[in-house]
């Protein structure tokens, strides 16, 4: 199969309320507690109206896996993501100062790294794209979003012609 | 073992500088909930009696949601309750947003806030540590830019503000205290805080938030999360509460120029329809919320342009109609201004309204307003009015007394037409064409106020017949206010309310779930009943009498003059009857007072001792 890119999960901006319930559910899942401080998506709200939820986008050539001195972080074989050997991560952040998302925590517990997983474990998908309310969040593929975004704009041009 | 209580209440003197924890248990938590609950029973038990609500003994008691911090849709939510310096009863008020949620991360179930700083402060609070920091550099600053400031000198989002803005500094009666653009808005919190010296509250919290049972919370609150985006919250989330205007006005129940007509020839545009056409953002959500109501407008061109803010159908009408103000670029700099000074729409609208009348009858003149000349309708003198309100300049320092007060200074007449009940400026719904809901707020707890009951309902919905009343309205009006204080304890958004399938036995299901604290249905809907009897305690142990109970002059003489509800107008013998018939539902004697026996069986022994009445004998032989 082409190299695609992997799926990750991505915000429409537009329709994000800034409700903030993907950083609860994704707390919940990982830690067992409604913590946003560990939630692997956190929604930044610059002003009243701006706002969207960002996480890890499984770079092609991710700089975190560069990054990390202690060769902790490889990606799945199966879906891409990237996967955190706590035996050999020591918690020093390099990892966390790669990352051009914000995407990484640091563990307080654990003093490790952790890493959207796609919610793997989970029946129904990543939990974060389950709870949106809005449906502002897509688990999808580079290769997908570019289809996408080309119909959008296809189907835009013809609205306008018709209209004219 | 409890869970997201941590049955802790925090106690701030800002006098001496101290503060010390309260332990509560799981019983007291389970009688009050949280939110407006436990907020009015902390209140209870720290205003002393006849205490002056802008003195250093009045209590500020923050009380949190249960559900804050947690995926329960439009739960993260926190309630205030204090003595309103507008009424001199209870003042019980709610908000939302990060600020709860931090608020609940921190630790606490509530706090409480008494005395009275020597110098400006910012109280923080992180997690267990309390700090008091100088808050001089921020006076003078609106509301979200005190918030901004105050988070960038932790540098920290996590830093969650309260805040006042000049009008709670300088003690207007209706001002509010502001969290994110969500607000504690109604009876004045904002000069209870000015009057200790406050200027912000800030908050961080670290911990995280335990529930009982995280699966099945997550697939019960998934569940609601879904039926709320459905037909039960179509209105909201569409064009907002702004939808009203129209609404209202067709039905002849839009206050229009100071209440004196119900229809407004300008609503088209003052209306949620032409803001969605013309100043509409974007709809955005409270932290926690599924709903999002929140309309964001803004104004694109013309002498307001670059205004912009969140609306609702409460300001809009009170600074729009009720002013005869039917420019929404008006309206929309208008609400954007009175928020980042912190004063309430609703009362500041209906001040502006009242102020407008004096001139118009020539009660007050154009030396009076200083030069201005402020005709209903005319915006420019309404902005200037709002800031004179906020800085108390001029006229503006009887105005930021509220319309009860200011009346009274006033006179000649003009209490006629002081729209309040017991000092609260009235919302947006003339209570002629809506009797029902009169009647609910002539005994409302804390005045004026739409939300502490929901029967407006019943007269819109057609249940009743809206134009006249009997004694039949009495329970009616019960059961509503009962459901609204039920929500108000717990906290969940009123948005939501129909979106259960059956409300005590599902929300006691999720309230065990959350906290591992047994609850059946028939416990919970015990607790608005306790809630409210404890609000209603706190006024006769104010001062409360039976005459409080009672609706402003115009509405009880002067039928509407045109439109659908022509003629409209209150029978206050009418009233008299509905209002006892009221007292009887709630088991409460006929002079409104609660007798010793149903304040014990509410469990209430403690305020049974201070303010229960022995059945009166002759009480009730009268009434038979
Ligand atoms: S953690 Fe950051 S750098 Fe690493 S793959 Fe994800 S987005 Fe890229
Ligand atoms: S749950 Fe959806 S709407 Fe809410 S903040 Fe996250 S992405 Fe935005």
């Amino acid at each position: 199969m082409a190299n695609i890119g992997y799926e990750h999960v991505i915000c429409d901006p537009d329709k994000c309320i800034g409700c903030r319930l993907c950083e609860y559910a994704c707390s919940l899942t990982k830690t067992g507690a409604f913590d946003p401080s560990m939630s692997r998506i956190r929604v930044v709200r610059i002003e009243p109206v701006t706002m969207t939820a960002i996480t890890c986008r499984l770079c092609e050539d991710a700089p975190c896996i560069i990054a990390c001195p202690r060769d902790a972080l490889t990606r799945s074989q199966e879906d891409g993501h990237i996967l955190v050997d706590e035996d050999r991560c020591d918690g020093c952040g390099w990892c966390i100062e790669a990352c051009d998302f914000g995407a990484i925590v640091l563990d307080p517990k654990t003093k490790d790294a952790a890493i959207c997983d796609l919610c793997q474990d989970q029946e129904n998908g990543p939990r974060c794209v389950e709870v949106c309310p809005k449906d502002a969040l897509e688990l999808t593929t580079p290769e997908k979003l570019r289809q996408k975004t080309r119909r959008a704009v296809v189907a835009r041009l013809f609205e306008e012609l018709l209209e004219q | 073992m409890m869970y997201s209580y941590t049955g802790k209440i925090l106690h701030v003197d800002l006098s001496t500088r101290k503060s010390w924890v309260q332990e509560v248990d799981a019983d007291f938590l389970k009688k009050y909930i949280g939110g407006v609950g436990l907020a009015t029973r902390l209140a209870y038990d720290n205003v002393p009696p006849g205490a002056d609500p802008l003195g250093p003994e009045n209590a500020l008691c923050f009380a949190c949601s249960v559900f804050a911090g947690t995926t329960m849709p439009v739960g993260t939510k926190h309630g205030v309750a204090f003595k309103s310096p507008l009424t001199g009863t209870i003042g019980d008020c709610l908000s939302g947003s990060h600020f709860s949620e931090m608020f609940r991360r921190a630790g606490w179930d509530g706090i409480v806030i008494t005395g009275k700083a020597s110098d400006w402060t910012v109280l923080f609070i992180d997690d267990d540590d309390v700090q008091f920091l100088d808050g001089n550099r921020y006076v003078g600053m609106g509301t979200t830019e005190t918030q901004e400031a105050v988070r960038g000198h932790f540098g920290d989002e996590n830093v969650r503000v309260s805040s006042i803005g000049p009008a709670g500094e300088n003690l207007v009666r209706f001002a509010l205290i502001d969290n994110d653009g969500r607000q504690v808005g109604r009876c004045g919190p904002g000069a209870v805080m000015g009057s200790k010296k406050l200027k912000a509250i800030a908050v961080r919290g670290s911990q995280p938030i335990t529930v009982a049972d995280p699966e099945e919370l997550f697939k019960e609150t998934l569940k609601l999360i879904e039926t709320s985006q459905g037909p039960g919250t179509a209105k909201y989330r569409t064009l907002g509460t702004p939808s009203n205007v129209l609404n209202m006005n067709a039905m002849g129940v839009l206050p229009t120029r100071n209440f004196r007509e119900t229809v407004f020839e300008g609503a088209e545009t003052i209306s949620g329809e032409y803001i969605e056409q013309h100043h509409k953002i974007k709809s955005v959500g409270c932290s926690g919320c599924s709903i999002a109501c929140e309309q964001w407008a803004e104004v694109r061109e013309g002498k307001y342009k670059g205004s912009r803010i969140g609306l609702d159908y409460e300001p809009l009408f009170a600074v729009g109609s009720n002013c005869g103000i039917d420019s929404m670029p008006a309206v929309i700099h208008m609400v954007q201004i009175e928020d980042e000074l912190g004063m309430d729409a609703m009362s500041c609208g209906v001040v502006v309204s009242f102020a407008m009348e004096c001139y118009e009858q020539g009660i007050l003149t154009k030396e009076d307003f200083g030069g201005l000349e402020p005709n209903f309708g005319n915006d420019d003198a309404a902005v200037k009015l709002i800031e004179m309100i906020a800085h108390r300049e001029g006229i503006g320092d009887v105005l930021a007394e509220g319309v009860r007060r200011a009346a009274e200074q006033i006179g000649k007449g003009s209490e006629h037409f002081a729209m309040h009940i017991k000092g609260l400026e009235l919302p947006g719904y003339d209570v002629r064409s809506l009797q029902t809901f009169a009647m609910g707020m002539a005994v409302g707890t804390r005045g004026g106020c739409h939300n502490r009951a929901l029967s407006y309902e019943l007269d819109v919905k057609g249940v009743v017949d809206r134009f006249s009343l009997d004694p039949s309205r009495g329970k009616m009006h019960m059961e509503k206010e009962n459901f609204a204080c039920i929500l108000d304890c717990l906290v969940l958004c009123k948005f939501l309310r129909n979106c259960f399938d059956d409300f005590y036995p599902d929300v006691a299901r999720i309230f065990t779930l959350t906290t591992g604290i047994p609850m059946t249905a028939e416990e919970l809907e015990e607790v608005p009943v306790r809630v409210h009897n404890l609000k209603k305690a706190f006024n006769i142990r104010q001062g409360w009498t039976k005459e409080d109970d009672w609706l402003p002059p115009r509405v009880l003489k002067d039928p509407i003059p045109s439109g659908p509800s022509k003629g409209a107008v209150i029978n206050p013998d009418d009233l008299r009857v509905t209002i006892e018939a009221y007292y009887e539902a709630r088991g409460w004697t006929s002079e409104g007072l609660i007798p010793k026996s149903l304040l014990i069986e509410l469990g209430l022994d403690d305020i049974a001792e201070d303010i229960g009445v022995e059945e009166a004998v002759a009480d009730i032989a009268g009434s038979e």
